[in-house]
């Protein structure tokens, strides 16, 4: 039972900075960047290959900057090409799954008794046997309160604006362009950084690992923002892990439950459909109840 | 100093909706001139903000402020410089940001911290903010934490006005800003209007569709017809205006009557 938490909490912070991603670029860009599924492969596919070299730690921070330039094509393309966001997104996606290919050689490349960020904690002894846990919470942790702090910064804010009154926006000194750039670099770094982690994590980067990627992870955010609720910045991001890790616990218990891991990702699409149609139907509900009602009274009389 | 130097515009040029926006219009407008600017729909008042703003650039003429040529600036390098706000009170804030935030975005995007993107608002500028917001009068100050998607209208336009004119900037364009106000909440705004200009000595221009607010408020008024200026009354002429004069004065200008119900019909 204990590993099974231990294993559903090193999922839920190892795919949590996907979700902050969306968190920033869906919730508050009010983009929804379909460059995550490929960014998350370049994460690993970068950080695979600064393992081999022998350069683990610094294999993040690559991974990210990769992932940022990822994320700056879709930006370019949809700010300065006037490329719609969505499709800006897919052709960008659709060019990374070559690249991923070129960076790594080859379609699924092995770390297997290689030294990765893992292995390291585990050698130094760090946290005993939640090692793994204690690593990928603490880059995620950190990850998250720099988002937070940003978020408050004048850029940030610019950020935030951006997604929240685009006519305030062309009428204030704040460049659309430039925020919408920063915020999909900076959403796609951190993608970036869980498919590093990843890559170490399971000691292989595959080429096709990325698929459906911004749905699992809209469903942290989307589980996150029902149960948390709106709120400050720092309120909204704790929200956004608490999702993540929920979500692989609901994971966890499906597999449990002897779902095939192949239904996941409809287990998935159907959580993501449901959350964001709820509002809808709950408002569409509360009509009919209230047409009812009004047509019992009138038969009443 | 703002100087607009014959400016021409035209809309969808050589096509069947050409449409002539601005017409060799020219405007010299002084430091601390406050110019009220009346005229029917379509006469290019707000086209001559847009153009001000850079939300368009003109096909001929030139924009200048305090010197500087502005014609082909794009609008988010010019805002620092210049405040707006427009008739629709929703457009100047973000709604699912709160108060303090909102009034943070407009402070620190001025000249002091124009290069640090990564600047924050101190515990100093937050009770700047309170006193700024308390000068409203309508409590803002005690709900700096809440989402100013839960203002109302006048609040919000309130909140606009002060986000653009905290540090003042050097011309505020007012596009009908309490329009769309309830008559008690527009007369608040509009009083706020005043004190903050004045105080300021803030250069300012008001679309208004209102003729006695036209001649009461500011030092200058202007009215427009099809893209020009036809009437420019200030000082000692401006004093003794009556609305019936300004109509009478207009038809002189333009040619012919001013057939704007919205003008005509508002009745204070």
């Amino acid at each position: 039972m204990l590993i099974i938490i231990q294993t559903a909490l090193e999922a839920g912070f190892l795919y949590a900075p996907i979700a902050l991603a969306l968190f920033l670029s869906f919730s508050i860009l009010d983009i929804a960047d379909m460059t995550t599924d490929g960014a998350f492969v370049l994460g690993g596919a970068v950080s695979a290959v600064c393992c081999v070299a022998g350069h683990p730690v610094l294999a993040l921070p690559a991974a990210m900057l990769a992932a940022a330039a990822a994320g700056f094509i879709t930006a370019f393309l949809q700010t300065r090409l006037g490329v719609p966001s969505i499709l800006a997104g897919i052709v960008t996606n659709i060019g990374l799954y070559s690249i991923n290919l070129m960076v790594m050689g080859t379609s699924n490349l092995s770390l297997f008794q290689m030294e990765t960020i893992y292995t390291m904690a585990r050698a130094s002894g760090f946290a005993g046997s939640w090692y793994k846990l204690a690593v990928t919470a603490l880059a995620v942790v950190l990850v998250a309160a720099l988002l937070v702090l940003f978020l408050g910064t004048r850029l940030g804010l610019s950020i935030r604006a951006t997604g929240d009154n685009a006519d305030m926006v062309r009428a204030s000194s704040i460049d659309p362009t430039f925020t919408i750039t920063v915020g999909l670099c900076v959403a796609n770094a951190m993608t970036g950084l869980s498919g590093a982690m990843v890559a170490q994590y399971n000691t292989y980067a595959d080429v096709n690992s990325g698929t459906g990627m911004v749905v699992l992870a809209l469903a942290a955010l989307v589980i996150g923002e029902t149960l948390i609720g709106k709120g400050s910045m720092l309120r909204r991001a704790v929200g956004v892990l608490a999702g993540s890790v929920i979500y692989r616990f609901i994971y966890a218990a499906a597999l449990r439950a002897n779902v095939p891991a192949d239904y996941m990702k409809l287990v998935s699409a159907v959580i993501v459909g449901v959350a964001i149609a709820a509002p809808t139907v709950r408002k569409w509900a509360a009509f009919q109840m209230q047409k009812r009602r009004a047509a019992a009274r009138k038969g009443g009389r | 100093m703002l100087e607009l130097k014959h400016i021409h515009k035209t809309f969808n040029p050589g096509t069947v909706n050409e449409k002539k926006a601005l017409r060799d219009l020219s405007l010299v407008l002084e430091d601390g001139d406050f110019a009220t600017i009346v005229g029917s729909n379509g006469a290019g008042k707000s086209t001559m903000f847009n153009c001000i703003a850079g939300d368009f650039y003109p096909d001929e003429g030139d924009v200048v402020l305090d010197g500087t040529d502005l014609t082909y600036l794009p609008s988010h390098r010019r805002s620092r410089q210049i405040g707006r706000l427009f008739q629709d009170p929703m457009r100047g804030t973000a709604p699912h940001m709160t108060i303090g935030e909102n009034l943070a975005l407009a402070y620190l995007r001025t000249a002091k911290h124009q290069s640090a993107f990564l600047s924050r608002v101190s515990r100093k500028d937050k009770d700047f903010f309170r006193d700024q917001l308390s000068r409203l009068d309508m409590g803002l100050e005690d709900r700096m934490s809440q989402p100013v998607g839960l203002l109302s209208g006048g609040q919000r336009q309130a909140l606009t006005l002060l986000m653009a004119t905290m540090v003042p900037p050097k011309l505020l364009l007012l596009d009908e800003h309490t329009a769309a106000l309830d008559p008690g909440t527009a007369e608040k705004v509009l009083a706020l209007t005043k004190e903050i200009v004045a105080e300021g000595k803030i250069t300012c221009l008001m679309i208004t569709h209102n003729m006695k607010n036209a001649l009461e408020l500011g030092s200058r008024t202007l009215m427009m017809d099809s893209g020009r200026i036809v009437l420019d009354v200030k000082g000692e002429e401006r004093k003794g205006l009556t609305v019936e004069d300004l109509l009478q004065r207009f038809k002189a200008g333009a040619g012919k009557e001013l057939d704007d119900d919205r003008i005509l019909l508002s009745d204070d």
